[in-house]
């Protein structure tokens, strides 16, 4: 059984402090967990689920209708491609390919070394710039494959 | 020209901060609300200004907000929407980075006119640095008095949070929003109840697109008439436009409502790339129909864009060149909405993926001609009050146009059986 | 009552109907008989717009030409609305969402469980939708394991939300929701595992296809159109919910819900719903047998012939059965005459039952139903745990305190309270007032107001301050503390300030101060203008209807025997080792000459018979019971019996006329015994009435228990003889055992299974009700045969217990019940069996800690002459001093509680050798 640690517990009761009913800060209570491991393992979900009153089905339940609340484990790098319609027109699919070739995976794929997964994402709202991509917190924008290369090396 | 919203607004400088943006008129608003201005009077103001709300549906914004009822006892909600989703859209983004307090302001003038002690911002998790912005932003406002109890001095209280979300397009959809607020899944919410009465945690709540939220400072300080002075057309104000897709110089720009599809996209935008040819533009997001280059001297305002058969959405073209396959161009759009639909109601759920896959099999060269009849019964019955929100009936809006005026190139692909644009 | 909505006129298809108000389209229409299909409306959950199959077209007014398609489900009735099922947009759009539908169900009709009774298969045909057009990949899915009741096949889902709407946000479940999103939708639990809810059964009805299905049907599949049903009543505890039951080829195969406005609505309990099998149990006695003549079953001419002769030549005693039917008990009382029948009822039950009636009878508040319940708006239960004594009560307590913010709030919001989604949101997790006061902490507490764990005795002084404080007079229990008097005042504020406050209490709590509070209470309420309501809960299915005949108590049966005014006894339907101790029953049997016992299923008591005679389970008996309310319900035979097995009440008239009762003179059959039996017992009166007599016909026919699609008819015997068997003759009832008979809707009393043309799932329910969630056309079956006081008779009880204490060397014994295990029918069922807990003894922490008892250590103690040894399980609410032993468990020897324990200081609290597993 995982148990959350003391700091994960006291943000988590921070974000309760800040609404009205204890369930509604669910999603940032998995947010957390999510900032500390990366992603919510089932256990994990349990754990947060006890702390929030809720059941695991019902946290579960909201966990699993957000695309970015992981549920399996990712890599220690997440490359986000946007696959929505400007960077489709400016060819994001050479990125993909590119990526794909590169660290051999597919999306939702995590790379044999642990350091990147790769996910299709919708459009990241820089559409004059497309095609772009996000890198953990990092955006990219006006790429060509070319630059690929030097932008993995800053993710260890 | 004025440009009101993005006058701050310079790329590559950092936005202004709190004590810059007072000294270039900030905040100026909000004293005059508490201090000059019933809320009833704000409204007023705002329905006199012709506001439209500027996510997508162009609703009047005083009128949204003359829904509230003022005499309940208890809390009330102002949200903004900057959730900014829809693809090909990327002009939130604009005024979040370039200068969040203009958006604070806006809030604050909202939230007094419905009198709401509460307020949210609904941001988008992948706008790491709009989140960054905004919360130092918000910790200035508080830290002026601007925000959190009575703020100065006027007795009214307004407290404001940032939440920033988990994914999901559906969570734009202002009923869905609030139910991500409240830690639930994203689905829409059943109307009647309007959010005006029933919204978030079930009481009276406001949800307005930042751009629309933006405009509100401009309006308390300078009157409606002034506003609708900006304006070239029947709707008021300016209009933040973007243009992306293969042209010369894809960008936003802060434009007077009513400028042509024309002057947006050759002056602005400066026209097609070398060698390649002009072929439709979605004119406000993925969820609005082709228009085509018989519509480019069309105003760019909700009343002509929808008297050509499409809508003004967001006010963010997406450009479709000759060079690109239309069929392509419009499977990647029901994807994405196949994708992001919520799965709450029946034709939503299992109509979009259906499309979806027969798109890809025309793609693919397996296009069969019945597949015609089973796009176009999608495009007739997919419509508004049919589904249970508007996801569905946004994505069929390219759909239906696409097959109004290219259609040719989906028969080729069937007869020909494989994509014509691919080697 | 409810004030009556005014009528609106509406317009479909051009033609004009009245309705009521305050309804929507969807139900409008279903109600005035058209055929309009859905799925995600469910008339007891309301509307949530999700499915999008009820469309139709609305027209702003006569001119408007075009309309617009919209769900029937949300839009309000408003008087000269104009809409259209028949315009050919909305016909095909109906058709296409069952298009949408199929295009990832995997249409395994033939191999799926709910084929023949599927709402999806009625709808499909009625959209007229044939021919699929999708042709790419589908969608599959893991399915899971649900525990014992329920097959999970979620291939066939067709995301309406039904199920997580039914279990997550109407029956409270926590453990079945819905996760992911847009077509990749999944409902199930988050991990394979058994089902929590006590009420998970019903899914299998809310779903509208084959995900959630009937597992113990499964056991022994048939399709629904070949079950053969007929009306029952469940007997598995007090409430009386009324279920159809379907048989073939000799064993009982499904129990469904027969809707019935007043009691169970829509659903059931998993105890009533899957508790059935022990009628087809191997322990089934199936034929007579005479213990001399053993080892050989004997005909039933001889054992009524060897009974006869026991009956003629000795002192005979008769003890009835609280789980045997009002004809059997009297059937036996009129044998063996009124002052030798002992009504068999366990010592503390028979005084708790006795004065249940009386409050019943005598109290000046209304005696609540079931769905009443639902409609309180304040509610107090006192000692019983309802989960586990009564469970459909929770159920309906759970809908109260959900109803109260509701009418309190959404009024005010300006939308319909069918908005099922607006409605939640609008209410958020606000409750209605609910106080629970209970030995232990119990499943309804997580939405309580308040909750009290203590002893009997401080549950009931809580009950006589509350009722002191309503009344507006000086406390008269003695030694209060504050806290127990601020609790009590909260109370009695929340109680007062209702408009429809319900007290709940029964017989479980175990003490009569208790049920003397709860009428305390109830009866202040009325007296201070409020619409209150009393609902106790009793023992048995037929506590109430034995009690009401009458007979003295079963330690005088013990005394007679011991004192020699008797030698012969014939038990009916009764295990005596449920009644009173190993110990006293051994004694009673070992001196009676002769013991003839009715039962159907062997157990200790039947071991003890020189006689026994296989009595007929309800499902081979037509029988009438007497719930805790005072409603008076029938049930009937269910499939025709080998001649060896039959009611009880059959077996005495035999008896009777072979020793030639005088009074049994002509008793043939069933309707032979009801004027009988009223004339006997004038409280009893109604009963006769509740169902058609035999001769009953309709256009010359009876009602036939069997679909006239039942298949293979002629050939189903044609292993043995190719020529068709003659049909079974029913003389008791006006039911046939074939598909023969009228056609159309029978008397809402005796509706055998739900199906109408184009509806063969059990949503045609709709298509008998007067109106949609109301009473059936002709009434909601059965009588209440405790009619309202006209003037005030109720008493004030005036003596509150003292203050419980504990005693040094003992421990005070409080019952403790449940669901799956307590009950002694039901538990013969696998999954039942299943379900129930291992024997045990529940603790109080601290006393534990001072025993230097673990968790799962055995103590060992007394009751009276009865050793226990039982593993320990302790809780920090149980009161000190004293604890709690569960009921009935099997392998779990009765004592009469509450009583105290003396603990056994010699050998407990040692550790015992622990098991290597
Ligand atoms: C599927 C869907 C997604 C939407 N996404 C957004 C969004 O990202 N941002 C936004 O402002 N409005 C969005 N909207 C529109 C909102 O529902 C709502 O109309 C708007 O926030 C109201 O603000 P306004 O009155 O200021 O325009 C979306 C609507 C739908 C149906
Ligand atoms: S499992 Fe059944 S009840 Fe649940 S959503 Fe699917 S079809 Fe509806
Ligand atoms: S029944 Fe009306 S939408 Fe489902």
């Amino acid at each position: 059984m995982v148990t959350l640690t003391p700091e994960e517990i006291e943000e988590i009761q921070h974000e309760i402090s800040l609404v009205p009913i204890k369930k509604a800060a669910c999603i940032e209570a998995l947010k957390v967990v999510q900032q500390h491991r990366g992603w919510v393992s089932d256990e994990s979900m349990k754990a947060v689920a006890d702390l929030m009153d809720m059941s695991p089905a019902e946290l579960d339940s909201v966990a699993t209708f957000y695309n970015l609340i992981f549920r399996q484990p990712v890599g220690r790098h997440v490359i986000l491609v946007c696959d929505s319609i400007s960077c489709w027109v400016m060819g994001y699919e050479n990125l993909r390919q590119y990526l794909s070739d590169k660290l051999g995976i597919q999306y939702g794929q995590t790379t044999t070394d642990g350091r990147f997964t790769m996910l299709p994402n919708v459009c990241l709202g820089c559409c004059d710039h497309a095609p772009a991509l996000m890198i953990d917190n990092d955006l990219y924008q006006d790429l060509q494959p070319e630059q690929l290369d030097e932008i993995l090396n800053k993710y260890a | 020209m004025e440009t009101p919203l993005t006058q701050h607004i310079v790329a590559g400088r950092q936005p202004l901060s709190l004590k810059e943006y007072e000294r270039v008129g900030g905040y100026e608003s909000v004293r005059k609300v508490l201090k000059q201005m019933t809320p009833a009077e704000v409204t007023d103001l705002v329905k006199a200004s012709n506001l439209k709300g500027r996510g997508g549906a162009g609703f009047g914004t005083g009128m949204k907000w003359s829904f509230v009822p003022m005499d309940v006892p208890g809390p009330k909600y102002l949200v903004a929407n900057a959730d900014e989703m829809e693809p090909g859209t990327f002009k939130d983004r604009l005024l979040l980075e370039g200068n969040p307090h203009q958006l604070i302001e806006g809030m604050i003038v909202a939230a007094f006119a419905i009198q709401a002690n509460i307020s949210y911002v609904f941001l988008r998790w992948a706008y790491k640095l709009a989140a960054s912005e905004i919360r130092k932003a918000i910790a200035e406002a508080y830290e002026a008095g601007y925000l959190g109890e009575n703020i100065l001095g006027s007795g009214y209280t307004l407290d404001m949070h940032l939440h920033t979300g988990v994914g999901r397009y559906m969570c734009g959809e202002e009923t869905a929003l609030l139910n991500a607020l409240e830690g639930k899944r994203a689905n829409p919410r059943a109307k009647p109840p309007f959010p005006q009465v029933s919204g978030l945690y079930g009481r009276p709540t406001i949800v307005n697109n930042v751009e629309t939220l933006c405009c509100l400072p401009h309006i308390v300080n300078k009157g409606a008439e002034w506003f609708k002075s900006l304006s070239q057309s029947e709707d008021a104000g300016t209009k933040i436009y973007g243009i992306s897709g293969k042209v010369k110089r894809p960008g936003v720009w802060e434009l007077p409502m009513g400028v042509t599809v024309r002057e947006l996209l050759e002056e602005y935008a400066g026209g097609m790339k070398d060698g390649l040819k002009f072929r439709g533009l979605l004119p406000g997001g993925a969820s609005t129909d082709f228009l085509v280059e018989e519509h480019l001297d069309v105003k760019m305002d909700y009343a002509s864009v929808a008297k050509v058969g499409s809508r003004m959405g967001t006010g963010t073209m997406i450009i479709l060149d000759d060079k690109t396959c239309p069929v392509g161009f419009v499977l990647n759009l029901q994807h994405f909405f196949a994708q992001e639909s919520c799965g709450f109601c029946t034709p939503c759920r299992e109509g979009l993926p259906w499309v979806e896959k027969i798109l890809r099999a025309m793609e693919r060269g397996k296009g069969q001609p019945e597949h015609m009849k089973i796009l176009e019964f999608h495009t007739q019955y997919l419509g508004p009050g049919n589904t249970f929100c508007a996801l569905a009936p946004g994505a069929m809006e390219p759909l239906q146009s696409a097959l109004k005026y290219f259609r040719a190139d989906f028969e080729r692909h069937i007869t020909e059986k494989r994509c014509p644009w691919k080697q | 009552m409810e004030a009556v909505a005014p009528n609106v006129t509406i317009y479909i298809d051009d033609k004009p109907f009245q309705v009521k108000t305050g309804k929507n389209l969807l139900e409008a229409c279903l109600g005035l008989g058209e055929d309009l299909p859905y799925f995600c409306w469910h008339p007891a959950m309301g509307s949530v717009g999700a499915c999008r199959q009820c469309a139709v077209k609305v027209f702003k007014d006569e001119n408007d030409t075009v309309g617009r398609l919209m769900m029937s489900c949300m839009e309000p009735v408003r008087e000269g609305m104009r809409i259209s099922i028949q315009n050919i947009q909305a016909k095909e759009f109906r058709n296409h969402i069952i298009g949408w539908l199929m295009t990832n169900h995997p249409h395994d009709c033939a191999v799926c469980d709910e084929g023949g009774a599927c709402h999806l298969q009625d709808m499909t045909v009625m959209t007229g939708h044939a021919y699929r057009k999708y042709t790419f990949e589908k969608r599959t899915y893991r399915n899971q394991y649900l525990g014992p009741f329920l097959n999970h096949e979620m291939n066939r889902c067709i995301q309406c939300y039904r199920c997580v709407r039914y279990y997550k946000d109407y029956a409270g479940g926590k453990d079945l929701d819905v996760f992911a999103a847009h077509n990749h939708l999944y409902f199930g639990r988050h991990e394979d595992g058994v089902l929590e809810s006590e009420f998970s059964g019903n899914l299998a009805e809310v779903c509208p296809t084959g995900v959630f299905t009937d597992k113990t049907l499964k056991q022994h599949y048939t399709r629904k159109w070949d079950l053969t049903s007929a009306p029952s009543i469940c007997q598995h505890c007090s409430l009386g919910c009324n279920t159809s039951a379907g048989e073939r080829y000799g064993t009982l195969r499904s129990i469904t819900t027969r809707y019935n406005g007043e009691v169970n609505g829509y659903f059931l309990c998993d105890r009533g719903r899957f508790g059935y099998e022990f009628v087809n149990s191997a322990s089934r006695i199936r034929k007579p047998l005479v213990r001399s003549q053993l080892p050989e079953a004997t005909s039933q001419h001889v054992a009524l012939e060897e009974a006869a002769k026991m009956i003629r030549s000795g002192k005979v005693i008769g003890i009835g059965s609280p789980r045997a039917s009002l004809e059997s008990n009297f059937a036996l009382k009129t044998l063996v005459g009124e002052e030798h029948f002992y009504q068999g009822f366990s010592e503390p039950e028979h005084d708790l039952v006795e004065f249940n009636l009386e409050v019943l009878q005598t109290t000046d508040a209304h005696i609540l139903s079931l769905r009443e319940v639902e409609h309180c708006d304040a509610v107090f239960i006192l000692g019983e745990d309802l989960t586990n004594t009564a469970p459909m009560l929770d159920l309906a307590v759970r809908q109260s305190v959900r109803q109260q913010p509701i009418m309190e709030e959404v009024p005010k919001a300006g939308f319909p309270i069918w908005q099922d989604a607006a409605v939640r949101e609008l209410v958020q997790d606000r409750k209605g007032p609910l106080f629970i006061a209970s030995f232990q902490p119990t499943k309804l507490d997580e939405i309580a107001t308040e909750t009290f764990n203590s002893t009997p005795a401080e549950i009931a002084r809580l009950g006589f301050i509350v009722a002191s404080i309503i009344a507006g007079e000086e406390i008269s229990v003695h030694d209060v503390t504050e806290q127990t008097v601020r609790m009590a005042n909260q109370i009695a504020n929340a109680l007062l300030q209702a408009q429809k406050p319900a007290v709940i209490s029964g017989t479980h709590g175990g003490r009569e101060s208790i049920i003397k509070a709860a009428a305390n209470i109830a009866n202040v309420l009325k007296a201070k203008g409020k619409d209150a309501g009393i609902m106790l809960t009793a023992p048995e299915c037929n506590s109430l209807g034995l009690d009401m005949l009458g007979g003295h108590r079963l330690e005088s049966a013990f005394d007679a025997i011991d004192n020699g005014y008797t030698d012969t006894v014939i038990i009916l339907e009764n295990d005596l080792y449920r009644r009173a101790s190993t110990a006293q029953v051994n004694r009673f049997f070992d001196k009676c000459k002769n013991v003839i016992v009715l039962d159907s299923l062997h157990n200790k008591t039947t071991e003890r018979a020189d006689i026994l005679f296989a009595a007929g389970s309800f499902a081979e008996s037509d029988g009438t019971l007497v719930n805790n309310e005072g409603r008076a319900q029938r049930f009937y035979q269910v499939y025709p019996t080998t001649e060896d097995i039959q009611e009880s009440w059959r077996w005495l008239m035999q008896l009777g006329d072979q020793v030639h009762h005088q009074h049994m003179r002509g008793w043939e059959t069933f309707d032979d015994l009801l004027p009988a039996m009223v004339v006997a017992h004038p409280n009893l009166r109604g009963v006769e009435g509740i169902t058609p007599p035999a001769e009953f016909r309709i256009a010359g026919q009876k009602i036939p228990r069997a679909s006239h699609r039942i298949s293979g008819r002629t050939a189903t015997n044609a292993v043995t003889n190719v020529s068709e068997p003659k049909p079974a003759e029913d003389p008791d009832s006006p039911l046939s055992f074939t598909m023969e008979g009228y056609k159309g809707q029978p008397p809402s009393s005796i509706i055998p299974f739900f199906w109408s043309p184009g509806w063969n799932s059990i949503q045609s329910t709709n298509k008998y009700q007067l109106e949609i969630g109301g009473p059936l056309k002709g009434g909601d079956p059965g009588t209440r045969l405790i009619k309202p006081q006209l003037q005030s008779r109720s008493t004030y009880f005036q003596e509150a217990p003292q203050h419980f204490l504990p005693l040094d060397g003992h421990l005070f014994m409080v019952p403790l019940y449940h669901t799956f295990g307590s009950e002694e029918l039901s538990i013969h069922t696998k999954g039942i069996m299943e379900r129930a807990p291992e024997p045990y003894v529940l603790l109080n922490s601290h006393d534990a800690q001072e025993m230097k008892l673990a968790e799962g250590e055995t103590l060992t103690f007394k009751i009276e002459e009865q050793v226990y040894q039982l593993p320990v399980k302790t809780s920090s609410f149980v009161a000190q001093g004293a604890a709690g032993l569960p009921i009935g468990l099997p392998g779990l020897p009765f004592s009469a509680l509450p009583a105290w324990g003396i603990l056994n200081r010699e050998i407990s609290w040692k550790k015992q050798p622990q098991p290597i597993s």
